[in-house]
């Protein structure tokens, strides 16, 4: 452009291009490790193909077994169980809170100014998400023995990551107009935070624990498998068993559940946001 | 004095800023009352609780030093995992591409919109850990499970964001590009792709993160991947190289998180 207007008996070049050519160069290079990456997986990747022709077959064979589903097994033990992954996914979701509101405060930069404070947090948020929830599960199985104190804890310290850093965006985001005049009325740092801060990240805060409830309800279905209490153990006592029927039970039973978790969740959250 | 005690009105009128909102009161009494009855109904003690910090304690100082030794172990898993979680997502996403637009109500009818819709639902009701079960007893141990896995786990996050971007669409440009005799093909590719790519990237590469992660779990249930050499480790007791794997997946995900930053800024 700087040489057109300087010398403009020189032919300004109209061909337009979208990109520049380092951006088509590094964009070209992803494709390239995306192909490369693919093709090398798919030639070193285990995989024996009879399995693979022979699924439909197996799936249809599983399947039914499933069948006729054994309802009468609902009352004698999947009901309990089902309660007992609710609970555990919603104290865990409440046992979250205590770490991850103040991760969460020492996140947002508009709290705390110090560097130090962000990357403490961050470490913390960031090796609660990394660590999977089943994994959490084992971790706690081998400390409390299987239990339901084990299935809480995963739950609590998988969701620290993802509640904390939605939380610091959202105290990120808030107008601070009216800490600006709590502050200048000298009120402490408690009242700032209870009266400046609290009340406008009031939808927010409730709509991230209620989306972090619906993903533990489904999260929750699932530790018992590692021993971690819940439907999960049922689950996987009937599948030990070859219970195929009772199986079919469980998985209805947590499909209905988590349905039901996410259409309460949504009309919840609509009419908070 | 008299004129200033004219102008400041009457302290009780002013209505108090700082009212107590009695909906989210209720709320928290609510949640205490549960509270209360979640500790009784789950049986939690804190008994147990303070035996188990022992435990705890035990259990770090076996976890440390991370024990590296069995390198080849944990690469072969690494590896492992990492073919899984590229080629799921590969399959993912390209079957979630035609899904999503076989799901999108502004371009279909409802007749095809809806029961795609209600495929994508039921991929996305189950965790992947049960899906995963379901196809370890269908096509045996090993990475083809978990591939299957994560190819259904990924369609039921990508195709319905996919669906609902696509349903978010400027209808003014397929207009035009139909106006000029396109086939559908056609108004797909130039109408309808150039407004949603870029958000698609954005959903792609956060399932590949999310793939990723998933497949150092799905090895739990024995669909191949790291995952399965982390339960073989805590069933041994093998508590130092659980550490040494655990620090492995970590670094793995931060590294995903990484890349999927470069691609995000590479195509913004």
């Amino acid at each position: 452009m700087k040489t057109s207007t300087a010398t403009p008996q020189t032919a300004i070049d109209h061909h337009w291009q979208r990109f520049t050519l380092s951006q088509k160069l590094s964009r070209y290079a992803v494709y390239l490790v995306l192909i490369m990456a693919l093709v090398l997986s798919m030639q070193t990747v285990e995989v024996i193909p009879e399995f693979f022709y022979d699924a439909p077959e197996q799936m249809a064979d599983m399947f039914s077994r499933m069948w006729p589903i054994d309802f009468a097994y609902y009352p004698v033990s999947v009901h309990d169980a089902m309660l007992e992954t609710l609970n555990i996914a919603t104290l865990g979701t409440l046992l979250t809170l205590i770490f991850a509101i103040p991760l969460a405060l020492m996140n947002a930069s508009n709290v705390v100014a110090s560097p130090w404070c962000h990357w403490i947090a961050r470490f913390f948020l960031v090796s609660s998400r990394s660590v999977n929830s089943l994994v959490w599960a084992l971790l706690f199985v081998a400390i409390f023995g299987p239990s339901v104190i084990a299935g809480v804890l995963a739950i609590a310290f998988r969701s620290v990551g993802f509640v904390g850093k939605l939380l610091g965006e959202a105290i990120e985001e808030i107008n601070m107009g009216p800490i600006e005049a709590l502050t200048a009325t000298g009120a402490s740092w408690t009242a700032i935070l209870l009266k400046g801060y609290w009340p406008q990240i009031l939808p927010a805060f409730f709509s991230i624990v209620l989306f972090r409830w619906d993903i533990n309800v489904r999260e929750s279905a699932v530790l018992g498998l590692v021993g971690a209490g819940g439907i999960g153990v049922v689950l996987s006592d009937a599948m030990n068993l070859f219970e195929w029927q009772r199986v079919a039970m469980a998985l209805l039973a947590i499909f209905v559940v988590v349905i039901l978790a996410e259409i309460l969740v949504v009309n919840i959250r609509k009419r908070l946001l | 004095m008299a004129g200033v005690d004219s102008v400041t009105p009457a302290p009780a009128a002013r209505p108090n800023p700082f009212a107590r909102n009695w909906f989210v009161t209720v709320i928290w009494l609510l949640l205490a009352g549960y509270l209360v009855y979640s500790i009784n109904a789950l049986g939690l003690s804190w008994e147990r609780i303070s035996t188990g910090m022992g435990y705890a304690g035990n259990l770090l100082d076996k976890m440390f030093p991370p024990n590296f030794s069995r390198w080849e172990l944990l690469l072969g898993g690494l590896v492992e995992s990492l073919e899984i979680a590229v080629i799921a997502s590969f399959v993912g996403i390209v079957v979630s591409l035609f899904l999503g637009l076989f799901a999108a109500r502004n371009l279909m009818s409802g007749w095809i919109s809806s029961p795609v819709r209600a495929l994508i639902a039921l991929c996305r009701t189950f965790h992947p850990v049960i899906i995963a079960i379901l196809f370890v007893k269908s096509v045996g141990f090993g990475a083809l499970a978990g591939i299957l896995t994560l190819v259904v786990a990924s369609i039921g996050f990508i195709a319905k964001l996919f669906a609902e971007a696509i349903e978010e669409i400027s209808l003014k440009q397929v207009e035009a590009i139909r106006a000029t005799g396109a086939s559908f093909v056609s108004v797909v590719l130039f109408a309808v792709m150039p407004q949603v790519f870029s958000r698609f990237l954005g959903f792609s590469t956060y399932q590949l993160d999310s793939n990723l992660r998933n497949s150092t779990m799905v090895g739990i249930v024995g669909a191949g991947g790291l995952g399965g050499t982390l339960f073989s480790a805590f069933q041994r007791f093998d508590y130092d190289f659980v550490a040494a794997i655990l620090i492995v997946i970590i670094a793995l995900i931060m590294f995903g998180e990484f890349i999927s930053n470069l691609v995000r800024r590479i195509f913004k």
